[in-house]
């Protein structure tokens, strides 16, 4: 049951070869065993999980499952689940229970899954490394010293440890993707507007987008044909038809055109990141696509803009928590201002702090223009170079992140080192555009190497048919970590 | 010396929708605290806010209403600030492109015409309440409030008096009302004015304005600005310099007194909200709004002086609200137009102030005047008694008129069985009038003699005893011209 995909446990429950308290039950008692070592959980409650899965079994037992009911998967700690401390990596909503769903749980509730588990995360999705959660860091499954990548770091470890088949996530900057390829799974973030983000918390409102994590790209797709899909509650999800996701999956992919900016194999990338990644689009090659060259100038400015916008954005939105309302009020204070002061410096940590400070400063009179207004314009530059690039090719490919995993504290004391390993992913979701990481070897010290994939608008099925054909040659994202056997 | 008073009003019309500008909640006004704040108005985490279409809907109805630019775009703004009552930390509201730009509003300042224009009218929600008593030390914040629909109007500085001013709020909020899109209710707050007011010297540029917070009366707009137009030329004249501030009114103490002053002012930090999508307004929803636009006071006040030959005074008065129009249409449809103009800006609009009623509750009936004042015209009642039996009406006295609904010929029946019955029948016999006339003249020689003497006076108090001698019933043209004939020879 260990490396059973969400295809084959559909098929297993299905079957009623197996039950679904029997895989839950599983997964859960690894999740409290084995898993506490990678610290990936921050809320689990088998009791309200194992009670989901009896549902569940009464719906196969009736004839009435669907894919992916049954099966427990592990959800940020970022989305709202009605009844479950829904916290953000965050002291502040240390002490939040959701009275609400978020509708990507609501998805998953409706489609007779079984909530696994919270999982641990950087705070307010700010981070890329998972060590700025309240809750502790969160461990890589390949090297309890190294980093899982965040912010979703918590989902990506807990996939590449087999304590849940699949898991959710939300990517503002690169938080699905670079996670995905620092613990060696899959990870996609559609297009903005395709998941409602309806119940999940706020960080940068223009660019968070929730994805699933998995460890094959079927499996990836079998979860957005769950969670993708209008909803009225949020103004920027997309009226769209319905998507199989897929549909394409077994389709050959000889003659597609493989997009290779220069800017994503230049100075800054890993020997061992180059090599992985070459080697990937050459396996690509082999299957009978063509490469070309593509030049996305205004790149390199991605990472200033995001540090503008994203702050600015996050500022505003984190304003609500003052704890007049809910969430973390200082015990003792002297009056309202006293209380916001006080409540606001306990609650957040050190980064969302800087964040905070940051948005707030670019955003203030006299120099929003010079800041805010001057990132939009370059952020329509940066999109418009996809949009020049997408006219010669069907898809970019390139290294998901620079380097592979690095150490537990080896970038916390310098944020512009650490803002810098989002390079590749940024530029992704200022642009609004789909992109994906899946398991591409490993580097020099074992540790995994992401391949990333940025589609056009709304080309997540052609994306997911290039990830499965290549998985259909290569074995890289079936490989696991070592020690994880026992249950 | 004298000064020139500039003031321009900012005016909060609380939107009539049912649900919230950007939650599915009840705006209904008074529900027990927080009863009706959903997880957007508390401003859980993950919640998103929608916009509601009716709100947009009654913006474009103003808009069109006083011949302003409808945006076909334009951009919903957070304002961010921190208060207990403002749940996400920011307002939503609209900054740089509002979805309504210019326009005008006709106001009559007495019988005096004017126009003032309008900068702008945007959409917004309104924050929560503070309740700062009865918590033991600590405050109470009640939500049912956050998140109801605003449009905020705004005039440019073209009233230069509290008159004016109160006229054009009088206005405006007779055209929200009259328009649909605002119940009016000023004490539950649904229309509230911030007025900014400065002095200068003819011809000198504009002086520093102070802006005078929630005046949510009429009443206390005109003793507010009044009181610091005077505070301000006091402060100028004694040497003084007025300073930019936001000033509250105090009723009881009628004055106005610093909340806080420019230096205090708040960095808002307003950027473009990415939660909500620019708001897009097609020419096919402008259409049709426009299509089921209502005739609009101005324009039929404009008519009632074309069609019904009434002063503009008179028409202005008729055109106050749309319940008012509509009695004063059914009436003059039947009768003589002018004469119902008179009696309903006369004795029923005094009747309704009075008691504090509206023309939708009177309880005299449009056909109840229609018969009165046709009786009046074909000369079954006189003026002075038409008076009496109007308030036997409004008390009901009229038996069977109730009862008659709002069937004229069954409510003629009985109205005119209740003139016989009370005997109040004008009198027009002139053999009858003669009679009198002739009793009056005899008892009242000094008068008549004053009356040859050239005294007019005496002629009216000889008409007033022929008129006492009839208990009012007689005619009083024919006793005009009789008497004068008979004092002729």
């Amino acid at each position: 049951m260990l490396n059973f995909t969400i295809k084959q446990l559909a098929v297993e429950l299905a079957a009623r070869r197996l039950s679904s308290v029997e895989v839950t039950g599983f997964f859960i008692k690894r999740i409290k065993g084995l898993g506490k070592v990678f610290n990936a959980f921050i809320s689990v409650d088998e009791e309200r999980s194992l009670s989901a899965a009896r549902a569940a079994d009464v719906l196969l037992r009736q004839g009435k499952g669907c894919t992916l009911t049954g099966i427990p998967f592990a959800h940020k700690d970022i989305f709202c689940a009605q009844g479950w401390r829904t916290t953000c990596g965050s002291k502040m909503l240390s002490n939040f229970v959701a009275p609400y769903d978020a509708h990507v749980i609501e998805r998953f509730n409706t489609a007779g899954a079984v909530i696994a588990g919270k999982t641990n995360m950087d705070e307010f999705a700010m981070g890329s490394s998972n060590e700025t959660s309240y809750f502790g860091p969160v461990r890589n499954p390949w090297n309890t010293a190294a980093v899982p990548g965040g912010s979703s770091g918590g989902s990506a470890a807990a996939v590449a440890a087999r304590l849940v088949p699949a898991a959710t996530g939300t990517d503002t900057g690169g938080s699905i993707r670079q996670p995905a390829a620092l613990t060696g799974v899959c990870g996609i973030k559609p297009t903005y507007g395709v998941v409602s983000r309806y119940g999940m918390i706020a960080f940068a409102s223009s660019l968070d987008q929730a994805g699933p994590f998995a460890r094959t790209a079927e499996d990836l797709a079998l979860m957005l044909n769950t969670m993708a899909g209008f909803d009225a509650r949020d103004s920027t999800s997309l009226e769209r038809k319905t998507e199989d996701y897929t549909r394409d999956l077994s389709k050959p992919v000889r003659g597609l055109r493989i997009g290779l900016p220069s800017e994503f194999f230049a100075d800054g990338v890993a020997s061992d990141v180059a090599r992985a990644v070459d080697a990937a689009i050459t396996e690509f090659r082999k299957l009978g696509c063509e490469t070309v060259e593509v030049r996305l100038p205004n790149m390199k400015l991605s990472v200033p803009v995001y540090y503008v916008l994203a702050p600015a954005e996050a500022s505003s939105n984190l304003s609500r928590y003052d704890g007049v309302r809910y969430g973390h009020r200082a015990p003792e204070y002297v009056d309202l201002v006293d209380m916001y002061k006080k409540s606001r410096a306990q609650g957040f940590g050190a980064e969302v702090k800087r964040r905070i400070l940051i948005g707030t400063y670019v955003l203030s009179h006299g120099y929003y223009d010079a800041y805010y207004i001057k990132a939009q314009k370059l952020r329509r530059l940066i999109a418009q170079d996809f949009t020049d690039a997408f006219t010669k090719c069907d898809v970019i490919m390139g290294p998901t992140s620079p380097s592979t995993a690095f150490n537990i504290g080896e970038k916390a004391g310098d944020p512009v080192q650490m803002y810098l390993s989002d390079i590749y992913t940024i530029a992704v979701n200022l642009a609004g555009l789909p992109g994906m990481s899946i398991p591409a070897g490993f580097g020099d010290t074992n540790l995994p190497v992401g391949l990333q994939l940025i589609g056009n608008y709304f080309d997540e099925a052609r994306m997911l048919n290039l990830a499965h054909q290549y998985q259909q040659a290569t074995d890289w994202h079936v490989r696991m970590p070592e020690g994880l056997e026992e249950p | 010396m004298n000064w020139e008073i500039v003031i321009g009003l900012e005016t909060h019309a609380q939107l009539s929708t049912r649900s919230k500008i950007f939650s599915s909640a009840s705006t209904a006004f008074g529900a027990s605290p927080n009863s009706q704040a959903s997880a957007v108005d508390i401003a859980l985490p993950g919640v998103l806010p929608v916009l509601n279409k009716g709100a947009v809907e009654r913006a474009i109805r103003f808009g069109l209403a006083v011949g302003a630019t409808i945006n076909r775009r334009s951009i919903f703004a957070r304002k961010n600030y921190f208060y207990p009552d403002l749940p996400k930390g920011y307002q939503i509201s609209q900054y740089e492109v509002p979805v309504v730009s210019g326009g005008s509003l006709t106001i009559m300042v007495g019988d005096v015409e004017k126009t003032v224009r309008l900068t702008r009218a945007h959409l917004e929600e309104d924050a929560g309440k503070s309740l700062h008593e009865d918590f033991k030390g600590m405050s109470g914040i009640d939500l049912n409030r956050a998140g109801t629909p605003l449009l905020e109007i705004v005039s440019e500085p073209d009233m230069h008096s509290a008159e004016e001013a109160v006229a054009y709020a009088k206005a405006l909020h007779a055209l929200v009302c009259w328009i649909d899109i605002c119940d009016g209710n000023m004490q539950e707050g649904s229309f509230r004015c911030d007025a900014n007011v400065s002095v200068r010297r003819p011809g000198e540029p504009l002086g520093t304005r102070c802006e005078i917070k929630n005046l949510n009366s009429f009443r206390f707009m005109e003793q507010a600005i009044k009181f610091e137009v005077r505070r301000q030329i006091e402060l100028i004249e004694d040497g003084g310099k007025v300073a930019q501030e936001t000033r509250l009114y105090d009723p009881d103490k009628n004055e106005t007194r610093t909340m806080r002053s420019k230096e205090d002012a708040m960095d808002y930090r307003y950027f473009p909200d990415p939660d909500l999508l620019p708001l897009e307004i097609s020419s096919e929803l402008i259409k049709s709004i426009e299509a089921h636009m209502a005739e609009l006071p101005q324009a039929m006040r404009e008519r009632f002086v074309r069609q019904f030959g009434l002063s503009a005074y008179d028409a202005a008065l008729l055109t106050t609200s749309r319940d008012i129009a509509a009695y004063y249409e059914a009436v003059a449809g039947q009768v003589d137009a002018k004469l119902a103009a008179n009696w309903i800006n006369g004795e029923l609009s005094s009747r309704l102030n009075d008691q504090n009623i509206l023309i939708a509750d009177s309880p005299v009936r449009p056909e109840a005047l229609i018969w009165l004042i046709g009786r009046i015209v074909d000369g079954t009642i006189s003026g002075k008694i038409a008076k009496d039996v109007f308030r036997d009406l409004w008390d009901g006295k009229v038996v069977g008129v109730q009862q008659a609904g709002g069937s004229l010929s069954a409510l003629t029946v009985q109205a005119d069985a209740y003139i016989e019955k009370m005997g109040l029948k004008q009198i027009s016999d002139s053999g009858e009038i003669g009679k009198l006339i002739d009793q009056v003249l005899a008892a009242n020689e000094k008068s008549v003699a004053e009356y040859r003497a050239g005294k007019e006076k005496a002629f009216n108090a000889l008409v007033g005893q022929v008129m006492k001698a009839t208990k009012g019933k007689a005619n009083p043209t024919q006793v005009n011209e009789m008497l004068k004939a008979r004092l002729a020879k």
